[in-house]
């Protein structure tokens, strides 16, 4: 327990001062994190099923798609959402990521392992179709630009207004999950993904577990994707392809799936490495793809399980010259 | 929209379907005999063309383009099944995920080696002709390629039910663990069918390269496509694989051509609920 408010302790040092350096340095950063911050509430949306029920989701950015579109199509047909009824859009989004969320895990849920892989980036696919040949209603091939942001009081079109506010709900967002996460719900989810049977012979719904994770996954993917619509200021269906759901998993996996803060921490990365590095060489994606080829091979529980290795290797080592000092002619 | 119409999209939807069978097939036999969801499937295809190109440019010779590009690919994914995905045992996210790392690799290297320009494989003048056939103009390079999937086929077809090694490759499908106790090297196996089904991939791309072009994106284009091929005929299964490229060949073509807005949602949407009553496609193994 004690181990785990030093976790929270340092996780909420570590936020506060993104909250207080980014937003000193030059636009560039500012824009950066912003992007990131946006991006990996869906990160962290996929965590909650891959790391913490087990489900590993090819189509996350579907939900992110539908924020964002929802964002677009109502801001610039209806100049809906550019005043306080942003939050309007931000309910909106949620909710109808949510809707579709709770469609999809009707026909996704029963699927496991490699099936479920399989039939989530088939819903993905659906939904990228639809961003992609629609035309009349979501611009097709071009997407739709939106040309301003919301003004309410504050106004978003400066960066750093924008920033805090993108930083506010990812905080919040957090906060949220990691308090479902920590409930007893949270708890069950944890023992469908270690024994799906065991916790369905001890009288737990495990489908209905997992169904009610996949939706609130869907609505925070909603939630990313309005915001990610604001930051970017074009919505297309390059968010919806199958590569973005492949990146978010990535990114999960790449700051540690089940851990909720690794997908901010893989989303920096990887915005990072995507956004500054191509600035600076050319062949900035071979260390992309290096690094998620590297992670995957030496570091399958990701950044965030490094402390974790150092000790248990330490313990192992210790152990064997323990088993040593005992046993000298034992091998 | 009459006869003709109707027609005329039939034996495109064909004849893309019989590209599609090439991806597809690889595909199915890989996911059958080693569960692995294969990311860089579409990379293979690309290469593939990427490769022929460069046979083309310096040989001229379209004919030698299309077994060199397919050898290299197969050594290509040959290398990745020993060095990469085998060690890594049977976890399927860590799988995936790693053949998409190699996926954007290859993109990577694809880019810097070709260039970002679309290209198009052209074949030899004799094939770019078209035949009449009862007052339809076919292209006779798409009865080509009908007949290219046709002949690839039934040689796999053969392979597969005729042969001992295809045999052992049926046994590894239907249960890997029990094929391991009767003797069969299940790891060889995997190996050759990975590498047959780069080959498979990288001859789509040769193919392909002609009507579709060669670009950058290519990959992950077909990628899905090449997933609702397995899903709709059933992983792991020939036969299901022809049926499920004829299906989504004649889906796409007429889906494009009669509901434009639609096309792909009329794909995919199909290729889930599939997924989602028998989770094996509709002819695979049980």
């Amino acid at each position: 327990m004690r181990s785990q408010h030093i976790k929270v302790l340092i996780v909420v040092a570590a936020l506060a001062a993104i909250a207080i350096i980014v937003p000193n340095t030059n636009s560039f950063v500012i824009l950066l994190t912003t992007r990131a911050l946006a991006f990996s509430i869906l990160v962290m949306s996929l965590d909650i099923l891959l790391g913490y029920t087990g489900l590993p989701s090819l189509g996350q950015a579907a939900y992110l798609g539908v924020g964002a579109y929802v964002t677009a199509i109502l801001a610039t047909r209806y100049q809906f959402g550019l005043g306080y009824d942003f939050w309007l859009v931000v309910a909106l989004g949620i909710l109808l990521a949510a809707a579709l969320a709770a469609i999809f895990g009707l026909l996704a849920i029963r699927a496991t392992g490699v099936y479920f892989l399989m039939i989530t980036l088939a819903l993905g696919q659906c939904i990228w179709g639809l961003a992609y040949r629609w035309n009349s209603l979501t611009g097709g091939d071009n997407g739709i630009n939106l040309r301003a942001r919301p003004k309410f009081g504050i106004d978003l079109a400066d960066e750093v207004t924008f920033f805090y506010l993108v930083f506010g709900l990812f905080a919040l967002s957090l906060l949220l999950m990691y308090t479902l996460v920590r409930s007893p719900f949270g708890q069950s989810l944890a023992g469908i993904r270690e024994r799906e049977l065991r916790m369905k012979i001890l009288g737990y719904n495990t489908w209905l577990h997992k169904y009610i994770a996949f939706i609130v996954a869907g609505g925070f993917g909603g939630l990313s994707g309005v915001l990610w619509a604001h930051t970017a200021g074009i919505v297309s269906p390059e968010n919806v392809v199958l590569t973005t759901s492949v990146d978010a998993l990535l990114m999960a996996v790449l700051g540690g799936a089940g851990t909720l803060v690794g997908g901010i921490i893989g989303a920096i990365i990887v915005f990072g490495l995507r956004e500054y590095l191509s600035t600076l060489v050319p062949w900035w994606q071979y260390v992309l793809g290096a690094v998620y080829v590297l992670t995957i091979l030496y570091l399958p529980t990701g950044l965030m399980g490094i402390p974790e290795r150092i000790r248990r290797r330490r313990a192992l080592s210790g152990s064997r010259k323990a088993i040593k000092n005992i046993a000298p002619a034992a091998s | 929209m009459n006869t003709q119409f109707w027609l005329v999209q039939a034996f495109n939807g064909i004849s893309y379907g019989a590209l599609l069978f090439l991806v597809g097939s690889g595909l199915s036999l890989i996911f059958g005999v080693m569960r692995i969801v294969n990311l860089s499937h579409g990379s293979y295809f690309l290469l593939g063309g990427y490769i022929a190109l460069s046979v083309i440019w310096t040989t001229g010779s379209w004919l030698l383009a299309i077994p060199v590009a397919a050898l290299v690919v197969a050594v290509l994914g040959m290398a990745m099944e020993r060095v990469f995905l085998q060690p890594l045992g049977f976890d399927p996210l860590r799988q995936v995920l790693l053949t998409v790392g190699f996926a954007f690799l290859f993109q990577q290297a694809a880019l810097d080696i070709w260039s970002g320009n679309n290209f198009d494989i052209n074949p030899p003048d004799a094939l770019t002709r078209s035949i009449v056939v009862g007052g339809l103009y076919l292209p006779l390079y798409r009865v080509f390629m009908i007949g290219m999937a046709a002949v690839i086929g039934l040689i796999l077809w053969l392979v597969m039910e005729k042969t001992r090694i295809g045999a052992a490759v049926r046994a590894t499908v239907d249960d890997a663990q029990m094929a391991r106790g009767v003797g069969i090297d299940t790891s060889r196996i995997s190996m050759l069918i990975f590498s047959l089904g780069a080959l498979l991939a990288a001859l789509g791309g040769v193919i392909g390269g002609a009507f579709l072009g060669i670009y950058p994106g290519l990959d992950f284009e077909m990628l899905p496509i090449a997933f609702a091929v397995v899903i709709i005929g059933g992983m792991g299964s020939l036969g299901g694989a022809a049926i499920g490229a004829l299906i989504v060949g004649l889906a796409d073509n007429f889906g494009k051509a009669l509901f434009p807005e639609l096309s792909y949602f009329t794909l995919y949407a199909p290729m889930a609920l599939i997924l989602a009553v028998k989770p094996t496609g509709l002819f695979g193994r049980e």
